[in-house]
C-alpha cells in the first residue's frame, strides 16, 4: 500500500519536475518583451475604454503613449490635464497641455421653431431615418431627435429633452471622448473648447439651404446674412455653404455677433445678464 | 409546370386593380420640377438658365460622365429657375422649374401614330442614340441603358431578357404598355439585340397576365428570334439575378452581373423608351405610371410627363381620400413613402400606391425567436435575422463576411417576418455603411 503512494509521489513528482524545467527553458527562448511601464500607464488611466484618445481602449493607448517621441497630439479626454500630468511623470517627458472641450448640439430645431410637415413611423433610430429620408421637418440638416447620441454617450452626459426634442449635453459630466460625435449621421454635435463657467457662443444651426428656404423650415436658422462675419473683430467667423461658422480657438466670447444675428441662430450660455437686461430687470422690478 | 426561381421567395395579395384600364394621357401640369438626379450615377450638369424657353424634348441637363444620363424638358415653357426640391430620395437636389406655356414639341420628334419596325441604325449609333436621348432602366433601379447595351470587353452576351415580370404587387404599367405598345415593345427588343450583337432574346411575362402572354405570342407569330415565356407567380422575380435563374436556369456569381453569365436583362417599359428614342428620335420625358390604392374612387394607368407632381396624379385618380395614412411611391416592396405630395415624377416612377391610415402603419415589433422565415424567403441566400442584429451591434466588417452586398433590397424577409422586425432597414443600414467604409478606403 504504502509502495503505491510512494510510486505514485515518485511518477508525480518526476513528471511535474521535467515539465517545470522544459517550460523554464521555453519561456527564456520565446520571451517577448514588454515594457513594463505600460501596465502602470495602464493603471494610471481612467479605463473607461471610450475611444476617445482615438485608440481602441486605454490599454492600446498606454502603449502608444509608451511608444511615442513626444506627448504631443496624445490626450485622454476623459482624465484631462491632471492624467497626462501622471501620465508624463511616469515617462520622464513633457507633458503638453491641451484645451479641453465639450460636445456642443449646434441645432435648435425644437418643436416650437420647426413646424412638423410628415410623421415619420420607421424605426426610432437617428441612423436609419437619415438613410430613408430628410426627417419630419423641412430642414433636412438638423436633428432628428431619436436620440442615437444619447444612446451613444457612456458618461451619462446627454439626455433628450422632451419640451424641444433636441439633445442636451449636461457640462460637467462631458468628457469630449467624441462617441456622441460619430453616432450623429448629420454631424451636429461638434466638440468645441471649452471656456471658463462653461461660457459658450456658437453657430447653432447646421443648415446649408439659402436664407428663405432655411428660414421656412425653421424660425432660428443661420441664413448666411453676414452680419456676424462683418462685426467679427478676431477673424473666428467664416462663411461657407450658406452657413456661418465660429472658430472657438479665435473666439474671445465679446458676445457682438450674438446682438447682430437677426434670428437668433447664435446662442450664448452661461453668461450674467448684459446692462441694457439688467436695467430692464430691475425696471420691471420696481414696478411690481 | 411553369418555370420560376428555386430559392426563397414569397407571394403578397397581387391587388392589380388597375390591370384592366386603359393608359389615359395626362395633359401636362401648370409647373414641372425637374430633378437632375434621375439615374444611377453621376448627376446632370443643368445647360439651361433661367429665363430660357425650352421647347418639348430639348436637352436641358447633360449627363456627367460614363454613368450618368442626360434629362429633357418634359414640356414646352419658360425656366422659372434653377432651385432645391425635395425629391424622391426624401432629400433637397437640384431640379429646373419650368412654367409650362402650351405644349410645343421639338420638330425632330416623330409625332405620327405610324409603328416603324424597320432597324436601320447600326449598334453604335442605337447606343449613341439612347444616350442622347436620356434612356435609363424605367423598372425602378434607372440604371443608364446605354452602358447596359455596352458589353464591356472580355465579356460575351448572348441573350437577351425583357422583363415583363412586374412582381410588384399592385403595379400594372408594364402590363397596359405590353398589352396597347406590343408591336413597339417587340421592335424595341430587336433594335437592342442588334446593339448587343445576340440573336436571342426571351421575354418572361408572370402567369398572372395571361392577356399580354397571348398577345405579344400572336404579334411574334412564330418568328424565331424572340420567345415568350409563361413564368409562375413569385415576388422578387423582376429581379433580374432570379429572372435569369427561372428563364435560363444560370446563376449569377456572387458580386457579379448579368453579364458575367452572357446574359442582359432590359425592363418592357426601356424597350419601349428605345424604340421611341431610335424610331421616333423621342427623348425619354414622359412614362406610364400606375396611380392605385382601394380607397381611390378612380384609381388608372396614366402617361405622365417627368416633373409632374404626385399631386397631380392623385387628383387624376379621383382625389386625395381623407384617411390616407401613406402615398408609396414605387410598388408596396421596394417603394418609398413620400413626405411631401409635390414631388415630382421621375423617369424610375413606375407607380404611386394610395394606402389608407389602419393599413399603413408599422406594426408592433417582437423578439426574434430564429423561426428562420427569412432565411427561407430570401431570395438571394442571405440570412436576415444575422445581418440585422450585426447591424445593430455595429459589426459592419462580419456583416461583409456574411456576404450583405450581394442583397437586392426585396423586402421579402420584413414581409414575412411573424415579429415583424425591421430587417430591412437594418440590412440597408449595413450595405450603406459597407460602401462608405469601401469609398473611404479607396480614397485613402
Amino acid at each position: 500500500m504504502s509502495h503505491t503512494i510512494l510510486l505514485t509521489v515518485i511518477v508525480l513528482g518526476s513528471v511535474g519536475l521535467a515539465a517545470a524545467v522544459i517550460l523554464y527553458f521555453v519561456s527564456q527562448k520565446f520571451k517577448v518583451y514588454e515594457d513594463p511601464r505600460i501596465d502602470i500607464i495602464q493603471e494610471a488611466l481612467p479605463g473607461a475604454n471610450c475611444g476617445g484618445c482615438g485608440f481602441t481602449g486605454c490599454r492600446n493607448f498606454a502603449e502608444a503613449l509608451v511608444k511615442a517621441d513626444t506627448l504631443d497630439g496624445l490626450n485622454c479626454p476623459v482624465g484631462g490635464a491632471t492624467v497626462m500630468a501622471d501620465v508624463a511623470k511616469i515617462l520622464g517627458k513633457e507633458a503638453v497641455v491641451s484645451e479641453p472641450l465639450v460636445a456642443v448640439v449646434r441645432c435648435q430645431g425644437s418643436y416650437e421653431h420647426r413646424p412638423r410637415t410628415s410623421a415619420y413611423d420607421g424605426v426610432k433610430e437617428c441612423r436609419i431615418a437619415h438613410l430613408l429620408y430628410g426627417g419630419e421637418t423641412d430642414c433636412h440638416y438638423g436633428c432628428l431627435g431619436y436620440g442615437d447620441c444619447v444612446e451613444a454617450c457612456q458618461f451619462g452626459a446627454m439626455y433628450m429633452d422632451e419640451k424641444t426634442g433636441l439633445p442636451v449635453v449636461i457640462d460637467e459630466k462631458c468628457v469630449a471622448c467624441g462617441a456622441c460625435v460619430k453616432a450623429c449621421p448629420r454631424n451636429i454635435i461638434e466638440l468645441r473648447k471649452k471656456f471658463k463657467k462653461d461660457r459658450k457662443i456658437y453657430v447653432s444651426c447646421v443648415n446649408c439651404d439659402r436664407g428663405g428656404p432655411a428660414r421656412k423650415a425653421c424660425k432660428v436658422a443661420c441664413i448666411a446674412c453676414n452680419k456676424c462675419f462683418n462685426v467679427c473683430k478676431f477673424g473666428a467667423i467664416t462663411i461657407q455653404n450658406n452657413l456661418a461658422y465660429i472658430d472657438s480657438f479665435k473666439c474671445t466670447l465679446c458676445r457682438k455677433c450674438v446682438t447682430e444675428c437677426p434670428t437668433s441662430a447664435i446662442v450664448e450660455l452661461n453668461f450674467p445678464p448684459r446692462k441694457a437686461e439688467e436695467e430692464a430687470v430691475k425696471e420691471t422690478l420696481t414696478q411690481k | 409546370m411553369l418555370k420560376t426561381f428555386p430559392r426563397g421567395g414569397v407571394h403578397p395579395p397581387e391587388n392589380k386593380l388597375t390591370a384592366g384600364n386603359p393608359i389615359e394621357i395626362l395633359p401636362p401640369p401648370e409647373t414641372v420640377v425637374i430633378p437632375v438626379t434621375q439615374h444611377l450615377g453621376k448627376p446632370a450638369v443643368a445647360t439651361v438658365n433661367k429665363g430660357d424657353k425650352v421647347l418639348v424634348g430639348q436637352l436641358i441637363a447633360r449627363a456627367e460622365g460614363f454613368v450618368s444620363a442626360n434629362i429633357h424638358s418634359s414640356v414646352s415653357g419658360t425656366v422659372s429657375r434653377i432651385d432645391t426640391v425635395t425629391d424622391i430620395s426624401g432629400y433637397k437636389q437640384t431640379c429646373i422649374i419650368i412654367d409650362v406655356s402650351g405644349d410645343e414639341w421639338l420638330s425632330d420628334i416623330d409625332r405620327s401614330p405610324d409603328i416603324i419596325t424597320e432597324i436601320k441604325h447600326s449598334p453604335e449609333e442605337i447606343i449613341q442614340k439612347c444616350l442622347d436621348c436620356g434612356i435609363v432602366g424605367l423598372g425602378g433601379a434607372t440604371f443608364p441603358t446605354h452602358v447596359k447595351l455596352k458589353v464591356p470587353a472580355g465579356k460575351k452576351c448572348n441573350l437577351l431578357i425583357i422583363n415583363g415580370v412586374e412582381c410588384e404587387p399592385w403595379l400594372t404599367s408594364d402590363h397596359r404598355l405590353m398589352l396597347e405598345k406590343g408591336e413597339e415593345i417587340i421592335t424595341g427588343a430587336r433594335i437592342m439585340m442588334r446593339a448587343l450583337g445576340v440573336t436571342k432574346a426571351i421575354i418572361g411575362i408572370e402567369n398572372n397576365k395571361p392577356d399580354a402572354i397571348a398577345h405579344l405570342s400572336r404579334l411574334l407569330n412564330g418568328a424565331n428570334d424572340i420567345s415568350v415565356q409563361g413564368l409562375k407567380v413569385k415576388y422578387p422575380q423582376g429581379g433580374e439575378k432570379q429572372l435569369i435563374k427561372a428563364l435560363t436556369g444560370r446563376e449569377v456569381p456572387s458580386g457579379g452581373l448579368p453579364i458575367d453569365v452572357g446574359v442582359v436583362v432590359q425592363n418592357a417599359g426601356t424597350a419601349y423608351a428605345v424604340y421611341e428614342a431610335v424610331q421616333k428620335n423621342k427623348p425619354l420625358f414622359e412614362r406610364v405610371v400606375t396611380v392605385t390604392g382601394k380607397s381611390l374612387s378612380k384609381p388608372g394607368n396614366f402617361l405622365v410627363r417627368v416633373g409632374t407632381p404626385v399631386a397631380k396624379l392623385i387628383e387624376a385618380a379621383g382625389g386625395l381620400p381623407e384617411n390616407t395614412g401613406k402615398i408609396i411611391s414605387g410598388g408596396p416592396m421596394m417603394g418609398k413613402a413620400l413626405a411631401n405630395l409635390q414631388t415630382p415624377v421621375v423617369k424610375g416612377t413606375s407607380g404611386i400606391v394610395v394606402f389608407p391610415a389602419e393599413e399603413s402603419q408599422r406594426p408592433q415589433v417582437g423578439p426574434c425567436i430564429r423561426c428562420s422565415k427569412c432565411v427561407s424567403a430570401c431570395p438571394m441566400g442571405l440570412e436576415p435575422y444575422l445581418l440585422m442584429s450585426l447591424a445593430e451591434k455595429g459589426l459592419f466588417e462580419r456583416m461583409k463576411a456574411e456576404k450583405v452586398t450581394d442583397c437586392i433590397e426585396c423586402g421579402s424577409c420584413s414581409y414575412i417576418c411573424p415579429a415583424h422586425r425591421p430587417l430591412l432597414d437594418y440590412i440597408r443600414l449595413g450595405k450603406t455603411t459597407l460602401f462608405k467604409m469601401m469609398r473611404e478606403k479607396s480614397v485613402k
